[in-house]
């Protein structure tokens, strides 16, 4: 069953799923709703009778599904959500930022971040096996860019269906509506549970980890392709200061230390593709020997001192004695980032690999209004 | 799916033993007793009571039952709400309040 409600740029989305479906292409019932609020708790009631489900959306219909993320999540169903990612407002844009979902963290719902089409087929693919996995059973946001990703247009391999089918066992829910044997729904929790039913979701959470990397390397195993699982590593082995960030900028960020390397630099690239679950043990042992790392993201949180990466990552390598951890805030209400402005960001995360004393942790790009 | 319909009564050792989230079969009042009678229990007085049947039909419990022109209610579901005191037009039932409230 889809359910959503149109809004921009996650437009397309539903208009070619509703025409999909429409000519018998796509085997689903299409549900269409008046708000974001309803499309969440419609996928929800549909999710809890034991079908698959997906919904998509962007900016203020995620922060107005809100109740509903933790809905979803509290009742264990493996929806999966495209967010195309567009920044909040106001001020009011339609461009793109990680800060809408971002905002959305905590909520108990997996977030993988993707930087291309193909990236975002084959991860959607992916997402319902892992949400679906009994070791997981938690709904999933496949979050990408607004159109910088999403409208541009580009060559996608399409995988069979057969393959996808033999990819993705059928789906055994864990607990369903049925008329036959009526149940009660996510009921009271009392004092002594309820901490508990938490518990239970973050250790799901942690096994999800494993499950994102089995569904990984059986996706490349029958397509012959690979976008890394938790995270894509690029020329860590030998580096003495690596970039890490999220969707699309890796693309840039890898073309910067394709020529960073050529001059000579130790430089390395993280793309993290997982922010929940937060790669936290692997993220240790890929930068634990690193010298600094410089954190590149489409968030802040107004009134912190970094965006939510760098919080998290600061937080993973803490007592360790590894990296000084630098923090970029670019991109945000669909801010260009330039390979120059990247470039820089390289050459100041090397000075601080080199023992530079920098001043200020967190630089904003602000390019020309700086 | 674990212990669904127990998980009212609290009796798990460790949260490991939870189910994935909380689920009870639908129609428990069946099998457990809800009894709060938040304003006391009413008593119906059956010499007063001309069955018109009002009290059943407002119960928000669904607990009255009327046969043979008597009426019953099961006291083991009642939440004491005062409803059908309140409806009853020849005031046939009054809330008589417990010494011991269970309401929780």
């Amino acid at each position: 069953m889809v359910c959503a409600y149109p809004i921009t740029p996650q437009t397309p989305i539903v208009e070619y799923i509703a025409e999909f479906i429409a000519r018998g292409e796509m085997k689903s019932k299409y549900l269409t709703i008046e708000g974001e609020h309803s499309a969440m708790m419609a996928t929800v009631a549909a999710a809890s009778t034991g079908v698959r489900t997906f919904t998509a959306t962007s900016s203020q219909g995620l922060s107005y599904m809100q109740e509903g993320l933790f809905y979803a999540a509290g009742s264990r169903l493996p929806i999966v959500m495209a967010v195309v990612n567009r920044s909040m407002g106001p001020p009011w844009t339609i461009l793109t930022g990680h800060d809408d979902s971002i905002a959305q963290r905590d909520t108990g719902w997996m977030q993988v971040y993707c930087g291309s089409g193909q990236e975002i087929l084959d991860t959607i693919i992916q997402a319902y096996r892992i949400a679906e996995d009994e070791r997981v059973l938690i709904p999933i946001m496949v979050c990408f860019e607004g159109f910088v990703t999403s409208h541009c247009y580009e060559e996608v391999v399409i995988p069979d269906e057969e393959e996808v089918e033999e990819y993705l066992p059928p789906y055994r829910p864990a607990y369903k509506l049925d008329v036959e044997d009526p149940l009660i729904l996510t009921t009271f929790a009392p004092p002594a549970h309820w901490m508990g039913y938490k518990k239970k979701h973050d250790e799901a959470m942690e096994a999800a980890k494993k499950v994102i990397m089995e569904a990984e390397e059986e996706f490349a195993e029958r397509f012959g392709r690979r976008h890394g699982g938790l995270l894509q590593a690029y020329h860590c082995e030998d580096a003495e200061a690596v970039i890490l960030t999220m969707g699309n900028l890796a693309s840039t960020t890898r073309l910067v230390v394709e020529k960073l390397r050529r001059e000579g630099f130790h430089l390395g690239l993280v793309k993290l593709r997982s922010f929940r679950p937060f790669p936290a043990s692997e993220l240790r042992e890929l930068l634990g020997k690193v010298k600094a790392v410089g954190v590149l993201e489409r968030n802040y949180s107004v009134g912190g001192f970094g965006g939510a990466v760098y919080h998290e990552l600061r937080s993973a390598l803490y007592g360790l004695n590894g990296p000084r951890i630098l923090g970029f805030i670019a991109g945000m209400g669909g801010k260009d980032v330039t390979p120059s402005e990247i470039e820089a960001v390289a050459k100041k995360t090397l000075r601080a690999a080199s023992g530079e004393r920098i001043e200020g942790e967190v630089e904003w790009l602000l390019g020309g209004m700086a | 799916m674990g212990k669904m319909g127990d998980r009212l009564k609290a009796e798990y050792k460790s949260y490991r033993e939870l189910p994935i989230t909380p689920l009870i079969k639908a129609g428990i009042s069946k099998f457990a007793e809800t009894p709060w009678h938040l304003h006391g229990r009413p008593e119906v007085d059956q010499a007063k009571c001309i069955g018109c049947r009002l009290c059943w039909l407002y119960c928000p419990e669904g607990v009255i039952k009327v046969e043979d022109g008597r009426v019953e209610v099961d006291y083991a579901r009642c939440k004491g709400c005062g409803i059908c005191a309140n409806e009853c037009p020849v005031g046939a039932i009054t809330m008589v309040l417990e010494a011991e409230n269970p309401a929780r």
